[in-house]
């Protein structure tokens, strides 16, 4: 599989730029809200957004203050236009101002997302993280996923465990839960998805060029809305980021190439 | 106080709120104190770091209220990893973050419970039977009475935090970026010990720093020990950074078996002062 796409005027564009661009899209809508990155990729895709599609975006440092500029990741010393010590996260995740994207070691055909351990809750096989701000987050403001590696070991038929809660079991839950529920994207290597398939599922919005559907499918455990037996022709597929784009990711935001460690070029 | 008087003051069976944030700030050296202890049956509540990991491995661990345990550089703890993996934590109370922050809102506000969101719809309630919902007596805009979550108190017996300086009375201030929930804490136990980098003066406390900075009031605390560099590995912001390296050299160690115990023969067999001593050696060696 290819993971270099040509654009017409010749310029190579691996992968990741075009997750980059895929992440950075999730945000454009936002207006003036926190974007909450949780990783490499999620922070190069906000800063990309708040630098072409989303200028009223609010970014932090990851740590307590909110920033002025867009720094490259990782830098220091950017302009600090605000603080924002954890306590206050978790005012702004009961706010609503916020749109977070995090990682995701299981997701499910409805959208739920598994970051606390895998096996029995009882005696995992392998103890994650614990469910950190997931289960507040899913019903309190917007949620994204970003997945490097997309395989039917994260695309599950269920997760073990429900940290991040899908729109299904959010309406189950009540209107409290559901009021503002709002899984918006998730952004792998292979594509992008949303959970307004039927019933709420995980449903394919566009794959990244080179990638084939069949390629989708075997990196699923389960079936794809939107997917189906369809062919490649039926599917749109993810945009390539603009020259501008380009240069903001890698001369600007990116210049030691992080993003590779996310998701490597061939 | 002495690390060892307050030590003194811990009973075996006590629910012990520990501050800091993950590998931030938090009270390593009485966490320490408390592995060379024969105190057992904890309850420990903590956003958690290697103090749940070093507490668990010890076997001190009755039942642990948690949302994370995380060394950041490092994701995963893996002493606490081990000790889920092989069930040797009797307890297991794993809560969203935020519920967390809330439980010990309520604590502090002597409330039996504040709703919340967090938790509806999650595996949180699934594995934790005992948490109860709360039905607004509101309606909402649209007619409906919301269910929330009903947060219960984090009571605690006694809250252990690590702050940059106080004065022998109590009154403390952090000086790094985050207070963390250290106030909170405080303010949801019986007994707060805390530890920190330097005693200075009452004056002194504000002398070259804002007073907003000053997080605990006397009111709130028992009693003070000066543990210089006492949040080591952790971060002890601006007194000194996260040790990245012993960190990576204390998850490589507990990784394996063999490592670990010379690990815990070299840093962890004698007191504070010992370590100390050890871990300067260490990084001298390392350079």
């Amino acid at each position: 599989m290819s993971t270099e796409t040509k654009t017409e005027t010749g310029t190579e564009i691996s992968r990741a730029e075009v997750c980059a661009a895929a992440v950075a899209d999730a945000f454009s809508d936002d207006g003036e809200i926190f974007g909450s990155p949780m990783g490499i990729m999620p922070m190069l895709g906000v800063r990309l957004a708040k630098l072409t599609s989303n200028p009223d975006l609010v970014i932090s440092d990851g740590e307590s203050l909110f920033l002025g500029g867009v720094p490259p990741l990782f830098a220091k010393g950017d302009v600090v236009e605000g603080w924002i010590p954890f306590r206050r996260v978790f005012d702004v995740v009961a706010y609503g101002k916020r749109h977070v994207m995090m990682g995701a070691t299981q997701i499910d055909r409805h959208g739920n997302q598994n970051i606390s351990a895998i096996g029995d809750f009882a005696q995992p096989r392998r103890q994650l993280l614990g469910s950190r701000g997931a289960p507040g987050n899913t019903v309190n403001n917007r949620t994204s996923y970003w997945v490097a590696k997309q395989s039917p070991r994260v695309f599950v038929e269920q997760v073990d465990v429900v940290s991040g809660v899908g729109p299904k079991l959010a309406r189950e839950a009540g209107p409290a839960a559901s009021r503002f529920n709002d899984i918006h994207r998730i952004v792998t290597n292979l594509g992008v998805f949303d959970v307004n398939g039927p019933d709420d599922t995980v449903r394919l919005l566009s794959v990244h060029p080179g990638v084939s559907l069949d390629e989708v499918r075997a990196a699923s455990g389960f079936e794809i809305a939107g997917l189906g037996s369809g062919s490649d022709a039926d599917v749109s597929t993810t945009r390539v980021p603009t020259a501008a784009e380009l240069m903001l990711i890698r001369e600007v935001l990116d210049p030691r190439k992080l993003r590779e460690r996310e998701v490597p070029s061939a | 106080m002495t690390i060892d008087e307050v030590v003194g003051r811990l009973e075996s069976g006590m629910t012990i709120g520990i501050g800091g944030w993950g590998p931030r700030r938090k009270p390593m050296a009485l966490v320490r104190a408390i592995l060379r202890s024969d105190l057992t049956d904890l309850t420990i509540v903590s956003w958690g770091g290697a103090d749940v990991g070093l507490l668990a491995d010890a076997g001190k661990i009755k039942k642990l209220v948690y949302a994370f345990v995380s060394l950041d550089s490092i994701p995963l703890e893996p002493l606490f990893g081990l000790a889920r993996q092989n069930r040797t934590i009797p307890e297991i109370c794993e809560w969203d973050e935020g519920m967390f922050f809330t439980g010990l809102k309520a604590a502090s506000e002597r409330l039996p419970f504040l709703p919340m969101r967090a938790g509806l719809g999650s595996d949180v309630l699934r594995n934790n039977p005992d948490l109860k919902l709360v039905t607004s007596p509101y309606p909402a805009p649209d007619g409906e009475l919301e269910e929330l979550v009903a947060v219960p108190a984090l009571r605690l017996d006694v809250a252990l935090v690590h702050m940059n300086r106080a004065d022998a009375h109590g009154n403390a201030s952090y000086l790094g970026p985050d207070p963390y929930f250290d106030d909170l804490f405080a303010m949801a136990a019986d007994q707060v010990f805390v530890s920190c980098e330097q005693v200075v003066d009452t004056a002194g406390l504000s002398v070259d720093t804002p007073v907003q900075r000053l997080l605990l009031n006397r009111m709130m605390v028992t009693g003070v020990v000066e543990t210089p560099n006492g949040a080591h590995f952790t971060t002890c912001t601006p007194d000194y950074e996260r040790d990245e390296k012993f960190q990576k050299h204390y998850a490589r160690s507990a990784a394996d078996p063999e490592a670990w115990a010379a690990f815990k023969q070299r840093f962890l067999s004698g007191d504070e002062d010992a370590y100390q001593a050890a871990v300067a050696d260490w990084t001298k060696e390392q350079a």
